[in-house]
């Protein structure tokens, strides 16, 4: 038999026994609820009170929930994070890549000397996609941005993008470990490393999306190959002595590469 | 000669019956089940009609895809709830859905042209470029040069001003699509002004 508040179930006709333990529960509910209120209560005290400003001056939504600590954060930190925020809204959440209309890179493991030559390369136009995105404007970042982004970037590691035809990973792999020696194609291994993870100005290759890679390599000469400070100059030979289907293979085996 | 003539004219009759008992044999299920399930609320020929949103021609995925997420009610804009999380479309296999939305994407648009003209140089700025300085996203980096979406991702060409205001205000205020949906979060940056712009900007792309 329960003593102190009893609460009923409008329209119900419940039984006693039943109703024993629900109405206990029901009985500490309410005063966490209290306790829950009042505490959000004070945690939103200092939240501006518009609900569509800027991250930049302030106010934080995850899925339209406000998150109220936020407002407490160093102005160094909250910027740092609403702009990794931005770089994932392109780039995939951790920076996983992204199939849009653009397939956007992988750009989670990646060397921080490698981002941060592709990010300067943007800003100053040396590196120029053939795309309609304005891509000299959208990675338009201060120096000291562009370093934090690289060293935020360099320690995630989500899952591969995969998503590439099966059937061509095992003539990518070849490729990839062993080149096409009767075209001079020298192993990608011996560069990029046996795992694709890339060193120094090198990038990884590692779970890089399968059409950004294919079209990266097919594209070489109209695209990376015109940036004559590029030290991906020694790609170019390499672009051009694959041929399609060996280059879809490659991108294809490195989509599934942890 | 009147007999040849006869027969010519005998054999042309027949053969434009045939092609026409043709014609009406294939008309597909898709057809019919728009016809009679979707196009009271969304337009005939789906073109949209008040605050239902143009279907014709939107990307067959998206459209598969919009289909659960009023199913499993993830999807949970208030018309949505209203209107669409009971619609018979909702629980058609997927090989029927398929079909219905192969042939949703197949129908001919017309741009809605109804958004403010004075906003569509800024619209299509922010389209292009996004806005760096607020960390809003370029559009076109998923939605494409000419809003025409990929795979899952919708085609915003040609919409209604009013449904695309409505969408991107939502999205600022809370509201869902899938669980692993972008937009939720890159459209809760936008400013009232910037949603303005690209609702303007985007129902008069083509």
């Amino acid at each position: 038999m329960t003593t102190g508040l009893r609460l009923r179930c409008s329209g119900h006709n419940a039984k006693r026994e039943g109703q024993d333990v629900k109405f206990a529960s029901l009985y500490l509910a309410l005063p966490a609820a209290i306790l829950v209120i009042v505490a959000s209560a004070i945690g939103s005290a200092h939240e501006p009170g518009l609900s569509r400003q800027s991250t930049a001056s302030g106010v934080r939504h995850h899925h339209g929930h406000r998150i109220s600590r936020w407002h407490e954060a160093p102005a160094g930190v909250r910027t740092l994070q609403a702009k990794i925020q931005y770089c994932y809204d392109c780039h995939g959440s951790s920076g996983r890549g992204y199939r849009g209309y653009y397939p956007m890179p992988r750009l989670a493991g990646q060397t921080t000397e490698y981002l941060e030559n592709q990010l300067k390369a943007f800003v100053s136009h040396a590196r120029e996609p053939h795309i309609a995105v304005a891509v000299s404007k959208v990675h338009g970042l201060s120096p000291e941005m562009q370093a934090a982004l690289a060293a935020h970037f360099q320690d995630l590691n989500p899952q591969p993008y995969g998503n590439a035809p099966r059937n061509l990973v095992d003539a990518g792999k070849k490729i990839y470990e062993e080149g096409v020696p009767e075209d001079n194609v020298p192993a990608c291994s011996a560069c990029h490393g046996p795992d694709a993870k890339g060193h120094g100005p090198i990038p990884r290759l590692a779970g890089q999306l399968y059409p950004y890679t294919a079209k990266a390599l097919v594209n070489w000469s109209a695209e990376r190959g015109r940036n004559p400070s590029d030290t991906a100059a020694v790609m170019q030979r390499v672009a051009q002595s694959l041929n399609r289907s060996q280059t879809e293979a490659v991108a294809a085996y490195l989509s599934y590469l942890d | 000669m009147r007999l040849i003539r006869s027969t010519i004219a005998i054999l042309a009759i027949v053969s434009a019956s045939a092609s026409l008992a043709g014609e009406v044999g294939t008309v597909s299920y898709g057809a019919i089940f728009a016809n009679k399930n979707c196009a009271w609320c969304h337009g005939p020929s789906l073109q949209g009609f008040a605050t239902a949103p143009r279907l014709a021609g939107q990307k067959p995925q998206y459209l598969m895809i919009q289909l659960h997420s009023f199913r499993d009610h993830t999807r949970d804009n208030p018309l949505s709830q209203d209107y669409m999380w009971g619609a018979a479309a909702n629980h058609l296999s997927y090989e029927t859905a398929r079909e219905l939305a192969a042939y949703v994407a197949s129908l001919d648009t017309k741009a809605a042209n109804n958004g403010h003209r004075v906003l569509i140089a800024v619209g299509h700025t922010l389209y292009r470029e996004g806005s760096p300085a607020t960390n809003i996203p370029a559009c076109v980096a998923c939605h494409g040069p000419n809003a025409e979406g990929f795979g899952e991702i919708p085609r915003l060409g040609g919409l209604s001003y009013h449904y695309l205001k409505r969408r991107l205000g939502e999205w600022g205020e809370g509201y869902h699509l899938t669980a692993a949906a972008p937009m939720p979060e890159v459209a809760s940056k936008l400013s009232p002004d910037e949603i303005d712009a690209l609702a303007s900007y985007l129902s008069f792309v083509n």
